[in-house]
């Protein structure tokens, strides 16, 4: 990370820059997540800048260590994108009850427009359905200072918090003045030394111990409610009393520019509201409007305590992010015909890209594809078009035995499911296991896209590529080995691009075939190739050196091989097979 | 142009994933954050990198409040695709000033990857800015050994 800095110490940061700054300066001891536009930044900065990063196989996952970690009295941040929010439920619901040690930051980053997501989901629903505070900044500078308040409340209320990004905070830059210098860890940042602390009753969540954490979760709330009222990071900007205008987040700066003169209330700290502070806030102009992207949510709450706000109509404004323009209309009470911006060109699978091949076939062959989340998701668009359906991590799977199960015969027959490697890792195992349990009566072809890389947002490692965040080798898994072990019968590697006549000879008879097939389409991501094959070169040369010094082969095992890599695949190999 | 105006100045660059437009933006942004300017700069990532139109806004001056440009705002619009020029066009303010490929002698590149650095160039014709501190941002943010190809680029569009 080296941005620009101005004579008196400020830098220019994006938001995801800004909170791994805050991250260090706070004495983060670990940060986990999943990569997910526009939250991937994050940690990779933090790694950046020193501090210990790493990818999880899915969201769920990552919070489940950054908890472990909390427990044992450690700062931590989580990070994910809004739809990770949804995998990592599950652990925030209950962790709320639980509480924990350490500060524990989960950063969940919203997309409003849906830049990069397919879906415009809102997580402030989540903060009121699982009982945890949430913080929303509105700017770089915001969210470096906004993070050492939310570890403040964490450790003080002993209760993981939210921190709400958005597409625009995390991705504009804005100047930042760091408490400590760039890229330098604080000796004292007020971070508790990790210890394990027994507490059976807190964290055991069976009946008898989840009712009474319960309650204890609701008087923390109503407990930091009172302080967020008296003290919490909100902020009221006396101007005009004509006007006043609460908002959170980036649609402050929209107001602030649509409505120089207006008087505004920005929370910091949106859950649980400082509603006590918002009433008096209503009552001292003489119009009051709620600016909020997505969902009528502040609006509805302001509404239910009985206070007679204004808010967007969202017949259109519910829809797509805010901008300057857009707050002018909503504060005109103007509801006509947005203006149509101009359409760009869209984007498409790169030249050379592995997956035209793979998807060409798939097309050539009149496949029903079941399909999943990656850059892949584009061979859905024309001139390709051969990606049926797409909804969530790892549904390819499902969503294609679900058809299989249903379909005439001669139709089922033409179901593939097709998802990538990262995706496969994060949601696509549980649904490989029930292809081998529950298999249809026409059997399933299941193809991993297996690229060697997190692609879609930007080349990220995960447990398939053998690297960690930060680069460094570690423990490379085998789809093909996993693909065994779940009973599918019929396991073929092959590269999409290279042996693309083979490929379309093999899945013309696994679709004849009433058994199950897993292929892996193996052939790098070209963006990432050259930094795969500078890696395996030096992973192949490391194990050839071992292999020398104990006198076998590399493949890890004990056998009477030659030894030595595929040579039909020299990029992305792993060890032969026996 | 007049910086000591209220409202800040806004540039835009725009052009497709893979162009050099947030690289041209990030070395925009970096001279004026030098130069004691508040910045600020707004851009979508993601889908960057796979060949969809891609713009980057920068705006700077005593008070900045939306990183993102209002509609038609724009006083200054750098195009780094020509397909691009009328998809874009629209964002320009009345007056306002237009860059675009066509403003460069291509021939006299000297790669046509260093496009987005000769827009550059030429764009700082436009500010009363040091030429040093055009220099400094664009060494810091390439790798030295394109610091040549860059310098001829920048002198290209600046018309040195």
């Amino acid at each position: 990370m080296h941005p620009s800095q101005d004579s008196s110490g400020r830098l220019l940061l994006s938001g995801n820059e800004a909170v791994a700054l805050s991250a260090l300066h706070c004495g983060v001891a670990l940060g986990t997540g999943y990569p997910g536009t526009p939250s991937t930044e994050i940690l990779e900065g933090f790694d950046a800048l020193g501090g210990r990063a790493q990818w999880a196989p899915n969201e769920k996952v990552a919070a489940e260590v950054a908890l472990g970690a909390a427990f044992a009295r450690a700062r931590v941040i989580c990070t994910m994108k809004h739809v990770g929010l949804n995998v990592a439920a599950d652990v925030l619901f209950t962790m709320t009850y639980s509480g924990v040690e350490g500060g524990y930051v989960l950063i969940v980053a919203d997309d409003p427009g849906m830049a990069s997501s397919q879906n415009e989901q809102d997580s402030r629903r989540y903060a009121e359905a699982a009982a945890a505070p949430m913080f929303e900044p509105a700017d770089s500078q915001d969210a470096y200072d906004l993070l050492r308040t939310a570890f403040e409340v964490s450790e003080r209320w002993h209760i993981p918090v939210l921190f709400r990004m958005t597409t625009r905070v995390c991705h504009s830059k804005s100047p930042v003045t760091p408490r400590f210098p760039l890229g330098v860890a604080p000796a004292e940042t007020g971070a508790p030394a990790p210890e394990f602390v027994r507490n059976i009753a807190g964290r055991v969540m069976v009946p008898g111990h989840a009712k009474p954490a319960h309650r204890r979760l609701r008087a923390k709330l109503a407990d930091l409610q009172a302080w967020n009222e008296a003290q919490g990071p909100n902020r009221i900007e006396r101007r005009n009393a004509a006007l006043g205008v609460i908002t959170s987040g980036i649609s402050y700066h929209h107001v602030r520019e649509a409505a120089p003169d207006a008087s505004v209330l920005k929370l910091g700290l949106s859950h649980p509201l400082p509603m006590k502070t918002i009433r008096e806030f209503a009552a001292s102009v003489e119009r009051c409007v709620v600016v909020e992207e997505n969902d009528p949510w502040l609006a509805t709450a302001c509404r239910a305590a009985g206070l007679a706000v204004e808010a967007k109509d969202d017949s259109i404004f519910r829809f797509g992010e805010l901008n300057v323009d857009r707050v002018r209309r909503i504060l005109a009470r103007d509801s006509g015909p947005e203006p149509v911006p101009p359409r760009g060109r869209p984007p498409e699978l790169c030249a050379g890209c592995p997956h035209r091949s793979s998807f060409e076939v798939l097309k050539e062959l009149d496949c029903i594809v079941s399909g999943d989340i990656g850059c892949y998701t584009l061979a859905a668009l024309p001139p390709i078009a051969a990606m049926d359906m797409m909804i969530d991590m790892g549904a390819a799977v499902g969503m294609g035995l679900g058809l299989r199960h249903v379909l005439p015969r001669e139709q089922a027959k033409r179901v593939v499911s097709v998802i990538g490697d990262s995706t496969f890792l994060h949601g696509g195992l549980p649904g490989l296991v029930e292809m081998a349990y529950n298999p249809p009566a026409t059997g399933h072809v299941l193809v991993i896209l297996d690229n060697g890389t997190t692609a879609m947002t930007g080349q990220q490692e995960h447990p398939g590529t053998g690297r960690k965040l930060d680069g460094a080798a570690t423990y490379q898994v085998s789809y093909e080995d996993m693909a065994r072990a779940a009973g599918v019968k019929n396991v073929i590697v092959l590269n999409p691009v290279r042996e693309k006549a083979r490929f379309k000879e093999l899945l013309s008879e696994a679709l004849r075939k009433d058994e199950l097939t897993v292929f892996i389409a193996r052939s790098p991501c070209i963006l990432a190739a050259g930094r795969i094959v500078a890696w395996q070169k030096e992973r192949q040369a490391q194990e050839a050196a071992a292999a020398a010094e104990q006198g076998s082969c590399a493949c890890g095992q004990d056998c009477a091989c030659a030894g030595g890599a595929d040579e039909s695949n020299p990029v992305l190999n792993s060890p032969h097979e026996h | 142009m007049n910086i000591d105006s209220t409202s800040p100045i806004n540039v835009r660059f725009a052009g497709l994933g893979g162009t050099g437009v947030i690289k041209a933006s990030d070395i925009f942004a970096d001279v004026v954050f030098r130069l004691g300017h508040t910045v600020k700069k707004a851009e979508v990532h993601g889908m960057s990198q796979r060949g969809g139109s891609v713009q980057s806004d920068i705006r700077f001056g005593p008070e900045v409040h939306s990183p993102m440009i209002p509609e038609g705002a724009c006083d200054f619009l750098v195009v780094l695709e020509s397909s691009q020029v009328d998809v874009v066009r629209g964002g320009l303010r009345p007056g306002g000033v237009l860059l675009t490929p066509a403003d460069i002698d291509l021939a006299k590149l000297p790669t046509a990857k260093a496009l987005n650095v000769a827009m550059l160039g030429r764009l700082s014709r436009c500010f009363d800015f040091p030429e040093q501190s055009w220099q400094d941002s664009l060494r810091a943010n390439f790798p030295e050994k394109l610091h040549t190809a860059n310098g001829k680029a920048f002198a290209l569009g600046r018309g040195a």
